[in-house]
């Protein structure tokens, strides 16, 4: 677990220093641990596990987007779960039940429940059709289509720099509408 | 959409920077300020006798306390803008202006006094204190509110409440520019309360602005 939590920190710092393929195993690396904790949280409020996706993709889009409050001296677990346990609380509100999340839901993640396949949610996708043109077109290239962020520009005649920041835009937008709801 | 394909354009955004919350916190209470202090010198200039007042240890004193309050409370609201951050440990920061004004009405005790100290706590200030103090605040309340919706804080009317701290040590010190009640019998009593009022504000937009 130690070791584990010790690789996160790793990943983050490098992640945090413009390595992005670190940021993505990072992100792979904490998903199934994320996963089994909705699970869990979920089964424990009686709610059909099956919405766990989403609450997955909401922490993850707020690591995203909050990853500038790590702060780099500090070990990585304790904001993941920090963050994790506020956004389960928050579903699990949202579904009207008031449950008491314990931070080692996030800890205890046994290892056998960390072998997963990819999911699927649909709260993400509904809010992608609701924003801009250019930035929902953007980020189906690269989430959808797989294309990189080079592609995407000759793809749409854009420069890269725009597609980043269409790209940033578009899942800045998407995270201020999980959040209205 | 599939997680994993979430994961890989978060990973393809990796190259787009965050300012942290301390910049953007600043950035907003300067531009902020002039606000503030524009409203400071319509309604209500600094004192006429402010240079024999500043020969006055009480007079300065309010200066300590309100910037003091600023201060820590700009520290604690930065350290709450973190999602793993608690109180606990750091909460004692606030303390600071507390300890200065305990300090100030001891000294005051001790000297020999003009008024009793009724007077001196009602002064003739406390309507003006009691409306300006909130009023100057609101602009740096929302700008506050804005810095630290930059953050992540874990419980949101907390940091709001500090927020509001943050904006009325601000306000409170163009206010004691202005003020002639300089006693801290005077400003424990009605500084607090002003300073309590932008507080419950500031929770109560932060429960909702502060949600992350």
């Amino acid at each position: 677990m130690r070791e584990r939590e010790d690789e996160w920190t790793g990943l983050m710092r490098s992640a945090i220093s413009g390595d992005s393929a670190a940021y993505h195993r990072l992100l792979k690396a904490i998903t199934p641990v994320l996963r089994a904790a909705a699970r869990r949280g979920l089964a424990r409020a009686g709610q059909p596990i099956d919405q766990s996706e989403d609450i997955v993709q909401d922490i993850l889009l707020a690591v995203h987007s909050k990853r500038h409050t790590w702060d780099v001296n500090a070990p990585f677990a304790p904001w993941l779960f920090a963050i994790a346990r506020n956004k389960l609380i928050d579903a699990l509100r949202r579904r009207g039940k008031r449950v008491f999340v314990n931070i080692d839901d996030f800890a205890e993640t046994l290892p056998g429940e960390a072998h997963e396949e990819t999911a699927s949610a649909s709260e993400i996708a509904t809010h992608l059709n609701t924003l801009p043109a250019r930035q929902r077109e953007v980020l189906r290239s690269i989430a959808v289509d797989s294309a990189s962020i080079k592609d995407t520009a000759a793809k749409f005649s854009m420069s890269e720099g725009a597609v980043r920041v269409a790209l940033h835009r578009g899942l800045a937008n998407l995270t201020a509408k999980l959040r209205e709801n | 959409m599939e997680t994993d394909q979430l994961i890989r354009t978060l990973a393809a955004d990796n190259t787009q920077r965050a300012q942290p919350v301390g910049f953007v916190l600043m950035l907003a209470l300067l531009a902020a300020a002039p606000i503030s202090v524009l409203m400071f010198f319509t309604e209500l200039g600094v004192r006429p006798d402010v240079m024999t007042a500043m020969r006055n240890p009480f007079f300065d004193l309010k200066f300590a306390v309100t910037l003091a309050l600023a201060a820590s409370a700009i520290a604690v609201s930065l350290h709450l803008s973190r999602p793993e951050a608690s109180l606990r440990g750091f909460g004692w920061w606030l303390l600071v202006p507390a300890g200065l004004l305990v300090a100030g009405i001891s000294g005051e005790m001790m000297m020999p006094q003009r008024a009793p100290m009724m007077t001196r706590l009602v002064g003739n200030n406390s309507r003006v204190c009691l409306i300006s103090i909130p009023l100057m605040s609101l602009p740096l309340l929302a700008a506050a509110l804005f810095g630290l919706r930059h953050g992540a804080p874990a419980r949101p009317a907390v940091a709001g409440a500090i927020a509001g701290l943050v904006a009325a040590g601000l306000a409170a010190t163009l206010y004691a520019s202005h003020c002639a009640d300089d006693s801290p019998l005077f400003v424990a009593t009605w500084y607090t309360i002003g300073t309590a009022v932008v507080a419950a504000i500031g929770a109560l937009i932060g429960s909702k602005v502060l949600r992350y």
